[in-house]
């Protein structure tokens, strides 16, 4: 390669996927992330998803040890992380052995040599060194000894061997950066701030970074580097946000705009944790994290603190969701405001704890004693976790009752580029507080629009009454045995809920409005869901996505948008959930499913593999 | 009460409008009385007074009361109160429980309610029996108890709710009589003066499933050899003659007669409520004859509601953030034009 134009040899991609896989204790986490963000600063759109072991601290070099960050840059907007790996930088040999499948052949792979011993070809489970089979050939390969050249060029320093070998993480950094024609700037700034006290690690990890550049661009490691344009994004100020801090801030954003302070009672679990770690830091904003001793105490002090006037949240995953159900049902029969959000997992029971699946949506919807309808809505994107937890917070308030508020553990810990919204620009929140009665305080007098009832809260002088879990007169809220009367409440709180499809917005369809193939979705899948969609309809087929937020209750034209497509399918994460419910609601249509639990999300392709498939027998 | 701005009640502006449905004879209506009487004493507003239940004979307690009130599902109370109190500090929260709702389905908030301190009165009625459920052992049934579902004897040891609770970390246990009216309003106004979690555990006979559990020690023949009322700062002195009393033998207690075997009164223990160590407050607790009734332990301490009020109020004078738009546009953000 010649060098006297750098810029004319560069490759121009669109969109690219890259993966770093290491041993836990390798940062490929933050290796990662430093990419995604100097990407990010570069204008590219972005979409990332860490995969991590559930041990916290495996065996060294084991297959299950290994721990992951694929981030997909590009210059058009990307909607997943990505299906197929463009560049896999493995640490070691069962980081090369778990994730080489993921890369088509052509594509590249960096591996540091140095970490391919006999020992950790062994504990990979190979048989011999795969650097010298021929499995390796249909890629292409750069052999760098990553680990040696971090420990020389860092040797003078003074650092201790274990601490020098943990900036070989920056080394390989380095190299990527190169590759994609990224600057070192931002990395450089963030170590700085970030080891303020401890300088010799500063010194280490910005001479391993400036080391992997150069050594990249010494040897020419590849015949050009590659370089991704900037995304035509909308103007305004950005962030990285995952779905999990997203999902706080929507929360808080909403404590703002109620006026009410933000309570939560929470109890630690995977997926959801992270949520109650950001509202723990803001204390300062009136914000109460309360962790209890289980999830039932998580549930039950926030329908206390909902019954004080706060604006109540519990955060839970899937197991949490099973042990809250009685808790919910007492909030639906007292007719308080209560958000629970579920950042859902696979499952049944403990299942797979750090991986995604959709497959609450039952229990959400109906995992409760008795008739006991609530609310379910479902964020989309890491970004839009914002919203959904916002209007989960306002549908609680003004409608009195409870929220159910589905993340997975894709988009919660999945991060993308969110354009900063302020309070001013969120809609109105009308909480129903009451200060005084005329007459006798009735608590179960209820808004002719809505059906909710008021909330008085303790404190408020003449307004004194009780609430619980037997069955009240309505108007009065008083206990009531009474046939009539309970098959009254009970069409009242169904009512309750299903007219709150008054107050959101219609289903809207992405691609063609009508035509072929309608595919369904739902919550997290959106991101593959749309891009496989948007390329075939890009491509002239017929075909839509209408993507739901809103499950209970539907919107208003979802039989309408149903009706303009020649067929429907329904795309989940688990065996078939909405499809049920979609077959119940309006059987008049046929429907067509696909569904996978694997603990991963869909793929582009095997989307449009099973679209193309029903587009084609017309 | 010397502030005139203060309202003043009686134990009718305490009484909800619906028909009280206990059985006859249930010690309950006389704490719902004790109760009502005490709270004009507490010089708080009637609607700073919240009261929660779990599920249970003694659960229906909210509805009886004209304040606020919750009555929650079944073990949930102690969290109910949690919640309530955490966000709203000026509250006066009152659980009322029972020996199934506190100490089997709701152990493990009981608990936790007391290792955390907060700031409410727990009344936990204490019967021996599940009484709604209609005749089922509980977890401070006797061994054996024969009920309807032990028909051959009771054969699982029962929790002594003041062991329980002090091995908790208990900052203030007491014990009455359900009948004992008097005493009932004297230890509500304590309870209430006190700072943190009080457990006040009721005797409660039940006149349908287990009569006479307490007979022993409240027949008016027994009772005032049967019980031991303690005051703190006075000596441990009892019985119809006023010459019985407690010393420690050992590491026990014993009880002696004032006047016999050389024994005056300056030999017998003077209770101290006060003391943090918990080994003589257990002692009382666990004694069988006579019972302790009365204020046992009343340790001042820290509460988390107080703790978390408190670091909320400074650390939101202390913030640099006034909006959450603040910290949403700090950190690393980019401009795209």
């Amino acid at each position: 390669m010649t060098t006297e134009n750098n810029q004319l040899e560069k490759q121009s991609l669109k969109n690219v996927v890259i993966r770093f896989v290491g041993d836990s204790g390798d940062g490929m986490q933050l290796t990662g992330t430093q990419f995604s963000a100097t990407s990010a600063l570069l204008g590219n759109d972005i979409a990332t998803f860490p995969n991590y072991p559930s041990e916290i601290r495996a065996p060294q070099g084991t297959v299950y040890g290994v721990s992951g960050f694929q981030v997909h840059i590009g210059e058009n907007s990307v909607y997943t992380p990505g299906d197929d790996v463009d560049v896999l930088v493995a640490m070691n040999p069962a980081a090369l052995k778990t994730n080489i499948s993921s890369v088509p052949p052509g594509k590249t792979i960096i591996v540091d040599t140095d970490s391919f011993t006999k020992k950790n070809i062994a504990k990979a489970g190979y048989e011999e060194n795969p650097l010298l089979t021929n499995q390796i050939d249909p890629y292409v390969v750069i052999e760098a000894p990553i680990t040696s050249l971090t420990l020389e060029a860092i040797k003078d320093i003074g650092l201790d061997k274990s601490s020098a070998d943990r900036s070989k993480n920056m080394f390989a950094l380095g190299m990527v950066y190169w590759m994609f024609s990224r600057p070192l700037d931002h990395t450089i700034e963030f170590f700085k701030k970030k080891f303020k006290k401890k300088p010799l690690v500063i010194e280490a990890n910005i001479r391993a970074l400036k080391a992997g550049y150069n050594y990249a661009q010494t040897l020419e490691l590849m015949p050009s580097p590659f370089v991704v344009l900037p995304a035509k994004m909308e103007p305004g100020t950005y962030r990285i946000i995952n779905g999990n801090t997203a999902t706080a801030w929507g929360l808080m954003a909403a404590m703002e705009k109620s006026g009410l302070e933000l309570y939560l009672g929470s109890y630690p679990i995977t997926p959801a944790s992270d949520i109650l770690h950001e509202l723990a830091k803001h204390l300062h904003f009136g914000v109460k994290a309360f962790q209890a001793e289980d999830e039932i105490a998580g549930v039950v002090s926030t329908i206390g603190a909902s019954f004080a006037g706060e604006l109540a949240v519990t955060t839970t995953s899937g197991p949490g969701l099973a042990l809250k159900g009685e808790a919910i049902g007492l909030a639906i029969m007292m007719e308080m405001p209560m958000v629970i959000v579920n950042v859902q997992r696979g499952g049944p029971s403990t299942g797979l704890p750090t991986k995604t699946e959709q497959s609450d949506l039952l229990q959400a919807m109906y995992g409760r004693n008795g008739e006991s309808p609530a609310i379910v809505i479902a964020a989309s994107t890491p970004e839009n976790c914002f919203d959904y937890a916002f209007i989960a917070s306002k549908l609680a308030v003004e409608h009195m009752t409870p929220v159910i508020l589905l993340t997975d553990g894709y988009i919660a810990n999945g991060s993308a580029p969110w354009k900063i919204k302020t309070v001013e620009e969120m809609p109105e929140i009308k909480a129903r507080l009451v200060t005084e009665s005329e007459g006798k305080y009735e608590p179960y007098k209820r808004d002719r629009e809505t059906l909710a009832r008021t909330w008085a809260i303790p404190g408020t002088p003449g307004l004194e009454h009780r609430v619980g879990g037997l069955e009240k007169q309505d108007i009065t809220g008083n206990v009531s045995m009474d046939p009539e009367n309970h098959q009254h409440m009970t069409k009242i709180r169904q009512e309750k809920v299903d007219r709150v499809a008054n107050y959101i917005p219609e289903l809207e369809v992405e691609g063609a409005q009508e035509g072929d193939l309608l595919v369904v979705g739902w919550g997290g899948t959106f991101g593959s869901l749309f891009t496989a969609t948007n390329s075939m309809f890009e491509n002239g087929e017929k075909i839509g996505l209408a993507h739901f937020n809103y499950i209970n209750p539907l919107p208003k034209n979802t039989k309408e948008v149903f009706s303009r497509f020649k067929k429907i399918i329904v795309c989940e994460l688990n065996m078939g959930q909405l499809h049920m419910i979609l077959k119940s609601k309006f059987p008049e249509f046929d429907y067509y499913k696909h569904n996978k639990v694997q603990g991963l999300p869909f793929s582009v392709v095997e989307l449009m593999n099973k679209f193309q498939q029903l587009l084609d027998n017309k | 009460m010397t502030d005139t701005n203060k309202p003043v009640y009686t134990f009718k502006d305490f009484a909800s409008d619906q028909e009280v449905r206990w059985c006859p004879g249930c010690d309950d209506y006389v704490v719902l009385r004790s109760i009502q009487k005490a709270l004009p004493l507490m010089n708080r507003k009637k609607e700073d007074f919240v009261f929660v239940s779990g599920i249970g004979c003694s659960s229906r307690f909210p509805y009886y009361m004209d304040t606020y009130g919750i009555h929650g599902i079944h073990g949930r109370a102690a969290a109910l109160a949690t919640g309530i109190k955490l966000a709203n500090q000026d509250l006066s929260v009152w659980i009322a429980t029972g020996d199934g709702d506190a100490l089997a389905i709701g152990g493990n908030h009981f608990i936790h309610l007391i290792r955390r301190n907060i700031d409410v009165n727990m009344v936990l009625f204490n019967n021996e029996i599940y009484g709604l459920t209609k005749g089922q052992f509980s977890p401070t049934s006797l061994i054996g108890q024969k009920t309807k579902s032990s028909p051959y004897g009771n054969i699982q040891p029962p929790f002594h709710p003041g062991e329980l609770a002090i091995g908790s970390g208990s900052k203030f246990f007491a014990r009455v009589a359900g009948g004992d009216t008097k005493l009932q309003q004297n230890i509500f106004v304590e309870a209430e003066k006190f700072e943190g979690a009080a457990i006040i555990e009721v005797l409660q006979n039940c006149v349908i499933f287990n009569d006479g559990a307490y007979d022993k020690y409240t027949d008016k023949a027994v009772k005032m050899d049967a019980q031991l009322r303690v005051e703190h700062g006075k000596p441990m002195i009892f019985g119809k003659e006023g010459n019985k009393g407690l010393i420690l033998d050992g590491l026990k207690l014993k009880v002696v007669t004032i006047g016999e075997d050389g024994v005056t009164e300056d030999d017998i223990l003077v209770h101290d409520a006060l003391d943090p160590d918990p080994t003589l407050h257990l002692m009382l607790a666990r004694l069988e004859m006579p019972l302790v009734v009365g204020v046992i332990r009343a340790v001042p301490g820290k509460t988390v509601d107080e703790l978390c009020n408190m670091r909320l109020k400074e650390s939101r004078a202390n913030s640099p953030f006034k909006s959450v738009n603040d910290l949403f546009a700090s950190g690393e953000t980019y401009e795209v034009k």
